[in-house]
């Protein structure tokens, strides 16, 4: 109770109509993971504390519930209005185990360590896995990445920043586990675009 | 007691959430969805519900349907390549009333087709979602029926018992004597069960404009073929994959390389073979075309279809 | 031409207005009412909420009259209601050794604390058709039996405080319970996931299992250690309070199985256990539930599976009605499409066959047409 305005922030900023905006928000992600390079705009946001973003809070709020543990990256979790907001507004549980998260939520993908240490799912299992939602300012003004693979037609590109370091060579160990790996959510401004396990980046720069 | 006092009462169970099912039940669809897009073919387990229609009438289907849904969409549902067939019939009178979408039978118009047992004859386009309704969605469930077993030779991609069962079908028949549900690999992967469809639909899923859902409710599977994907049927190479063909077009529109349904017209052998896709055939119709038995006025106003042919 | 009619959706609506005027039946009879189902009729009901998973006496009456008396329909209409409910929590373990029993039998001890009751059986009834039920003859009541309130400690305890039986096989309090209805199915599954199957599975499925191990497939020497009906209370954990709170009532058949001792040169010899608990009174459910659970609790005991009802995806997968009637009954559905296929296929290797035979210069005539 102390803690009042951190309580009220966690309590606010939720989809304006939670059925409608959790649909919409859906099918742009469904859409963008169906056709990787694709960008998908967002019609609906939420207005959680910072650094929590707009996008990456709608896609939360769209995805997890109680069922669904969240890692978040340090830049999120020093936040106690994060935490409270995600908690608050989806139910789910905030893991400290990056192995455990059925989602991870990255406010800072240049500083994420490896993309191996999240729960890649068995052979038999593997849509065992966590998806991370990567916060990333841009879709189209960082370094090119030309995708192929399903979803994709002969090939697309698509420039994302901030990334992982070593972005490629990560992404190339992940697809080499597949069926195994993690598949992640690219949450740029009101915007959204997926790269799922199965796409390959291309050797030639765009 | 007091719940049927709730239903009588304020006619609490006459308000559906928006297309039927809660949100908690759509997210976990929604990710399994999710999942089975990321790795195409592979069926995801789903904590599948209780539907208000009987497990095996399209309850995969229907979850998959309500979980993507929105107010704009456009619904098409087809059963046997018909929209006026009574189970597509019924699934598209439960989404009218309870996501109050626009429906259509126009397949160019629809943004989510669900179907059981066809592909549209009309190539999909982008933006489209075709979602499948899947009895027996285990490839390999006829080989082998225990899921313990059949998980791990799909965990170990160990999938030479079912090119041995099609090739004892050779050896036995001359042909491959599987006609529908026939065996794909998808994304040179995981072997999936196309639902099903006659063999004659399955080149249609291959590199597909639009995005491909499939859902198992009785089963509690889910997964999905993106656009743009590697679906190849399973052959041998002195005994490649090959479609039925018919010998004749379709009596009504004149439609070639379609998939035609044979109506019997009485007890003495006489039958005409008609487009099994009514849409299509309806089309092409308008569009000037004729087939041998398609009388000139067979088709005047919006009353056209098999049933007036069939029934003199 | 059932499926391609046109105009559908009015073939539907008028079946819906038939199928509305049969159930009512005759007009000048009067419409049965919800208390006279759940009332007279309460074994149907009472075996509609336990394998429709929903303890609700009257909606299970309803389900049972707009069922028309088909009881899987009426379990159907029961569970596609409940799985539309919201999810509040779970409730703590009901303790049935504090039953405010109606019936409590024991076939594996003459007299025993807190006695033999029979309660409402059909057992010892002579299975005379009664005339006078046909009207409405008034019936003698009861004898009211004053409680003595001696407690009616269950015979597995009994056993348990001498080390007759097996302990309740171990597990992780801490651990979830499984819920089977908001979890994929996984095999092999858990005893707590294996219960709930088994308790909202068909009974006659589960009683012919049963008999199947009486039988020889898979015997398991089973005594009715026990059967209790009556009532228990049903609470809740509230943790703003810290303690748990009752929230209601609700009648339950326990039959506890006695079976097969085991022992090892480690372990003296113990009884074994199979469970069975169910909705309402139900005892042929329950006593099945609990022969099968004890049958499927093979590996886990070091027995070799050699019979169906050992068989834990054969079981249960295949035990539930709502999920096999539906199955069943699509084969009516419209299936000409494949149907299709499958005809062009045979008319194909029948003509090649014929060719094959006319090639060979064999004059087979009509033989050929028998031969499918």
């Amino acid at each position: 109770m102390q803690a009042a305005t951190s309580h009220s922030i966690a309590y606010q900023g939720e989809f304006s109509d939670p059925v409608r905006g959790a649909q919409s928000v859906f099918r742009a992600v469904m859409d963008a993971t169906a056709r990787p390079g694709s960008i998908h705009q967002l019609a609906d946001l939420c207005t959680p504390p910072a650094p929590l973003t707009a996008s990456a809070a709608a896609i939360i709020a769209t995805l997890a519930d109680a069922e669904t543990p969240v890692w978040l990256d340090s830049a999120l979790a020093r936040s106690e209005a994060v935490r409270d907001w995600i908690v608050f507004h989806t139910g789910a549980p905030v893991t400290v185990h990056q192995d455990e998260a059925s989602f991870a939520l990255v406010a800072a993908p240049q500083s994420l360590a490896a993309l191996n240490g999240f729960s890649l799912g068995t052979q038999e299992y593997p849509d065992r896995s966590t998806t991370l939602i990567l916060q990333v300012s841009d879709l189209t003004k960082g370094a090119a990445l030309v995708l192929e693979g399903p979803g994709v037609n002969g090939t697309a590109s698509i420039a994302p920043s901030p990334m992982p370091l070593h972005f490629a060579a990560q992404w190339r160990d992940n697809r080499a586990g597949f069926p195994r790996g993690v598949d992640l959510i690219l949450a740029g401004p009101g915007c959204v675009a997926a790269l799922p396990r199965t796409t390959r980046l291309a050797q030639r720069e765009a | 007691m007091t719940a049927l006092a709730d239903m009588t009462d304020t006619g609490k169970l006459a308000t559906y959430n928006f297309a039927y099912l809660d949100e908690q039940t759509k997210r976990m669809i929604r990710r399994a969805i999710l999942k089975g897009i990321a790795i195409p073919g592979y069926q995801v387990p789903f904590a599948s519900r209780e539907m208000p229609m009987p497990y095996g009438w399209g309850t995969g289907g229907v979850q998959v349907t309500a979980a993507i849904i929105g107010p704009d969409d456009v619904l098409k549902v087809i059963d046997q390549g018909a929209d006026d067939t009574t189970n597509a019939v019924s699934i598209r009178a439960f989404f009218a009333k309870t996501a109050g979408v626009e429906t259509t039978t126009a397949t160019a118009e629809a943004s989510i087709i669900q179907t059981r047992h066809r592909i549209p004859e009309m190539p999909l386009t982008e933006g489209q979602v075709l979602v499948y309704q899947v009895p027996i969605p285990e490839p390999l469930r006829f080989l082998e029926p225990r899921e313990t077993e059949t998980r791990k030779m799909h965990a170990l991609e160990e999938y030479g018992l079912m090119h041995v069962k099609l090739y004892e079908d050779i050896a036995r028949n001359g042909h491959i004597a599987t006609t529908y549900a026939y065996p794909v690999k998808v994304e040179g992967r995981y072997v999936m069960d196309p639902s099903p469809t006659p063999k004659f639909d399955n080149p249609k899923m291959h590199r597909s404009e639009a995005l491909q859902l499939f859902g198992a409710g009785r089963e509690k599977r889910i997964y999905a073929i993106p656009p743009h994907t590697e679906v190849v049927s399973l052959d041998f190479e002195d005994h490649p994959f090959e479609v039925q063909h018919f010998d004749q077009p379709c009596a009504l529109c004149g439609g070639e390389q379609v998939y035609l349904d044979e109506v019997v017209l009485d007890d003495r052998g006489g039958r005409m073979f008609v487009c099994s896709d009514t849409d299509h055939c309806e089309n092409r119709c308008a569009a000037g075309h004729r087939g041998e038995l398609a009388g000139d006025d067979l088709f005047d106003g919006k009353d056209k279809g098999v049933e007036t042919e069939a029934s003199t | 031409m059932y499926v391609a009619v046109k105009g559908g959706e009015a073939a539907i609506a008028n079946a819906h207005k038939l199928l509305a005027a049969r159930r009512r039946g005759d007009r000048q009879v009067p419409a049965l009412t919800l208390e006279q189902i759940a009332g007279q009729l309460a074994l149907a009901v009472d075996r509609v909420m336990g394998e429709g998973s929903l303890y609700d006496p009257e909606l299970a009456a309803l389900a049972v009259k707009q069922a028309r008396g088909d009881l899987i329909e009426a379990v159907f209409l029961l569970r596609a209601y409940r799985t539309t409910l919201p999810r509040f929590g779970h409730s703590e373990p009901v303790d049935t050794g504090k039953m405010v029993v109606e019936r409590r039998i024991s076939a594996v001890y003459k007299d025993l604390p807190g006695g033999q009751l029979l309660g409402p059986t059909f057992d010892y009834t002579h299975r005379l058709l009664d005339p006078d039920l046909a009207g409405d003859q008034p019936c003698e009541p009861p004898a009211a039996e004053t409680d003595s309130g001696e407690p009616i400690t269950r015979v597995s305890d009994i056993l348990s405080s001498e080390g007759l039986i097996e302990d309740d096989p171990v597990s992780d309090p801490s651990a979830p319970v499984a819920d089977i209805t908001r979890n994929p199915t996984e095999y092999p599954m858990g005893r707590d996931g294996r219960l709930q199957t088994l308790a909202r599975g068909d009974e006659g499925f589960l009683l012919a299992l049963a008999y199947s191990t009486q039988r020889g497939y898979a015997r398991s020497h089973p005594f009715v250690g026990e059967i209790r009906i009556g009532e228990v209370d049903v609470e809740v954990m509230m943790p703003e309070l810290g303690f748990a709170v009752t929230i209601g009532r609700i009648k339950l058949t326990e039959c506890q199985m006695v079976n097969q001792f085991k022992g090892s040169s480690k372990a003296p010899p113990q009884f074994t256990r199979g469970y069975g608990l169910v909705f309402g009174q139900a005892e042929r459910k329950a006593m099945a539930m609990s022969l099968c659970d004890r049958a499927l609790r093979a590996t886990e005991l070091g027995e070799d599976i050699v019979a169906p009802a050992q068989d834990e995806e054969f079981v249960l997968s295949h035990c539930d009605n709502v999920q096999a009637t539906g199955f069943v009954e699509h084969l009516k559905l419209p299936h000409y499409v494949d149907f299709q296929a499958e005809l062009d296929l045979v008319r194909r290797m029948r003509a090649e066959h014929a060719a094959r035979e006319d090639a060979d210069g064999f004059q087979t005539g009509d033989t050929r047409e028998a031969a499918e």
